[in-house]
């Protein structure tokens, strides 16, 4: 199984990235080969649909579940499209990708069923923009 | 025809309160007030129009006819907004995304793409009581991207000038001469992003409207930045003189920016602002001032040409 974490560094003891569109890096694990990949995202400072750039990129790369710690309404829309699981991490918590995985084959991570954060990821939150934001 | 942007940088400086009263001091019979802050438009507050001619508009986005779509990927290649993506068979659009550019239906080799308009607001225009023309627009709740917006309402409400100037000289000015060009005031929205930047596309001048603060004064030189950029000559409105401190004027003196009007912290023309007077209802004396002004921007336009 072909499993995406986003993460802040390519390494698999890097704490994960806590908004999947504007992860550093995505971990690209197949947990058949036991192999691992890091991919830098390309999106990471995009001005503007990051989640769309990020979500194609991982499924281009035949991503089968994408652990994160929130999904913007882009991103979540394309996995939907492609069938991908989304799985988010304990809140309050700083894993690294490797304890997200033994989580996840646990089977302790959960799935989840809607977007978790508004568009604009980490820095268009709700009345962070105010007067003039945009 | 002189356009007149009054913009600011800061919010809340008193953009809407200088753009209606320069309106309401200026030969109305000739005069045009464009609200472009399509986010929160509050000018007709202040001006109290008829809004008799009214339009949809929005954004022309793609709409993909999956039969004939190959899923080549072509449509998401060109898409420099990332609003369209294929995923395997599927095509996906993304409505928020979108900038209306229409690439993605002018590069599909199907011609599987079809475009259809996504209504982002809705613009309004009629005449006020004082003669003075009105247009605004209204972005609906929930749409993120103001440009489109203000671009197509500065366009239609030039359009509609001449309609709304008849209706006001038939009622109000029957001897109102239309000599002379028309004069176009666009009160901006808040801040230098994309849609102050709409606003300001094609003006003559900008009016920029700052309070003597720290907060007023960093905003202003951004403003003054875009103003450079775009080469709009500019000149100054400091509201609230007297309070803060000297630097505003300081940094005009050395871009060599000049101050055409001050406005003082007074709580008599708050309450009047509060109760929906413009400032030349509160304190006609003002007429004069703005009279003025105008003329210092007709010389300093007829300077720029030279």
């Amino acid at each position: 199984m072909k499993i995406v974490i986003s993460a802040s560094d390519g390494k698999l003891d890097a704490p994960y990235a806590a908004h999947f569109g504007r992860a550093a890096y995505f971990l690209l694990l197949d947990t058949e080969s036991d192999t691992w990949q890091a991919v830098a995202n390309p999106a990471v400072n995009a001005s503007s649909g990051a989640g769309v750039q990020s979500a194609q990129l991982v499924v281009n790369h035949g991503a089968q579940a994408v652990i994160s710690g929130s999904f913007g309404p882009h991103a979540y829309q394309i996995l939907m499209a492609a069938g991908v699981p989304m799985f988010v991490a304990p809140a309050g918590a700083s894993p690294s990708a490797r304890q997200l995985l033994d989580l996840f084959k646990a089977g302790q991570l959960q799935q989840i069923a809607a977007p978790t954060t508004a568009a604009g990821g980490c820095h268009g939150e709700e009345g962070a923009a105010g007067e003039g934001g945009r | 025809m002189p356009r007149i942007v009054v913009a600011s940088g800061k919010g809340g400086t008193g953009k809407t309160t200088i753009a209606t009263s320069l309106a309401l001091s200026l030969d109305s019979s000739r005069t045009l007030l464009i609200d472009c802050d399509v986010e929160a438009p509050n000018a007709h507050l202040f001006l109290q129009p008829r809004l008799e001619r009214r339009e949809e508009v929005g954004m022309l986005i793609p709409e993909v006819d999956a039969p004939r779509c190959t899923a080549c990927g072509r449509c998401a290649e060109v898409c420099a907004y990332h609003a369209v993506v294929v995923i395997g068979k599927r095509v996906l659009v993304l409505p928020q995304l979108c900038h209306g550019c229409g690439s993605c239906a002018y590069n599909c080799p199907e011609q599987a793409i079809r475009e259809r308009l996504d209504v982002m607001g809705v613009l309004e225009a009629g005449p006020t009581p004082s003669g003075v023309c009105f247009a605004r627009g209204m972005m609906q709740v929930g749409e993120a991207m103001a440009s489109p917006i203000i671009r197509q309402l500065k366009r239609w409400a030039g359009d509609g000038t001449s309609a709304c100037r008849q209706a006001a000289q038939a009622g109000l000015h029957p001897d109102a001469s239309s000599d002379g060009q028309p004069i176009v005031i666009l009160d901006a929205p808040p801040g230098v992003s994309c849609p102050v930047v709409e606003t300001l596309r094609g003006a003559d001048f900008a009016l920029l409207v700052t309070e003597p603060t720290p907060f007023g004064l960093h905003d202003l030189r951004l403003m003054v930045d875009v103003t450079r950029e775009l080469h709009i000559p500019a000149g100054i409105v400091i509201n609230r003189d007297g309070v803060g401190d000297g630097q505003v004027e300081a940094y005009c003196a050395a871009v060599d920016l000049p101050v055409l009007l001050r406005i003082p912290l007074e709580r008599s023309i708050g309450e009047g602002i509060a109760r929906g007077e413009p400032l030349v209802a509160i304190r006609p004396a003002y007429v004069a001032s703005f009279q003025q002004l105008y003329a210092c921007v007709e010389s300093i336009l007829m300077e720029t040409e030279r």
